[in-house]
């Protein structure tokens, strides 16, 4: 069974569903604090959705200091899967371990609805065992969701079928180069099951389940 | 000593709530033609020589109090 870490900083709220959600499809799911400075006992790590030290300076700006990025970077660095969640994706931001910057929503509105995500890019700890095309539908909590990468190097994971917030490329989820770390905006972990009104996110969480299964021990 | 940080969007990079408040401005009559958010920051700092201070607070900037990618900034010592 693969042992998935699921990091709780000062404000993180959505730790509890990332680790039901994970149980569920049979990975150990632990919830670590943030001031832990070894997961070498993980085959991945989830940096789930919330308001990390408040979100003040910038989302994700102080949480990337917290000390357990360091083995977060090395997790990523030795291939192993990482992904965010809404504000874990504006940490793995902040923190360089993917390209670009997440600002506010051009509306300046917190969108708060399910949206529609068709996964493009297949070859991701987060995608791996999904059919490219595949639309979900997956609900969407975020007030600075907006993607924006001067770089232009941001590879596209998933796609907002709708533009929704004026992400660059309509871009939801985003990879590495490598595809081991992955940082998705909407929530795959809240429609994870029927009873909350979407199964859609299983096939996302299944895929990082089915990536940490393959960490040699 | 005393330690200004100016901090704004690269010019590039949208500002949804620069461009929210010039909306305002103009139905409001004004003749604006764009307005750019920022965020300044006031430090104390310890510290006798200007110029170890304001090295000192450009890491600070690089490494926390901006994000490069999108931001550039400035920095006032009151000497």
């Amino acid at each position: 069974m693969s042992r998935i870490a699921v990091v709780v900083f000062p404000g993180s709220n959505c730790e509890l569903d990332a680790q039901w959600a994970l149980r569920g499809l049979g990975a150990e799911a632990e919830l670590v604090w943030h001031r832990e400075t070894d997961l070498s006992g993980f085959d991945g790590v989830v940096l789930p959705g919330g308001f990390a030290h408040g979100d003040y300076l910038r989302a994700g700006a102080i949480a990337r200091f917290s000390p357990v990025m360091s083995a977060v970077t090395e997790m990523a660095e030795t291939g192993r899967p990482v992904v965010g969640i809404c504000n874990g994706f504006q940490i793995l931001c902040e923190a360089g371990l993917l390209p670009g910057a997440l600002i506010a929503n051009r509306d300046l509105r917190f969108i708060c609805r399910p949206v529609e995500v068709e996964v493009i890019d297949t070859d991701t700890v987060l995608t791996a065992t999904v059919e490219p095309g595949t639309v979900v539908t997956l609900p969407l909590s975020s007030y600075e969701g907006q993607l924006t990468d001067p770089t232009g190097t941001a590879r596209v994971v998933a796609r907002y079928v709708e533009d929704v917030n004026g992400s660059q490329d309509r871009a939801a989820a985003i990879a590495n180069e490598a595809g081991n770390v992955v940082g998705i905006m909407p929530h795959p972990e809240r429609s994870s099951e029927e009873i909350l009104g979407s199964a859609d996110g299983r096939v996302l969480l299944e895929s990082l389940v089915a990536a940490t299964e393959k960490i040699p021990a | 000593m005393k330690v200004t940080v100016h901090i704004e969007r690269r010019p590039e990079i949208a500002d949804p709530e620069g461009t929210a408040i010039s909306r305002s401005l103009v139905d409001l009559g004004y003749h604006v033609r764009s307005v750019r958010t920022g965020r300044t920051l006031h430090l104390e700092v310890d510290g006798e020589d200007v110029a170890a201070v304001e090295k000192l607070v450009d890491e600070m900037c690089q490494r926390l109090l901006t994000n490069p990618v999108i931001e550039d900034y400035r920095i006032e010592v009151e000497g």
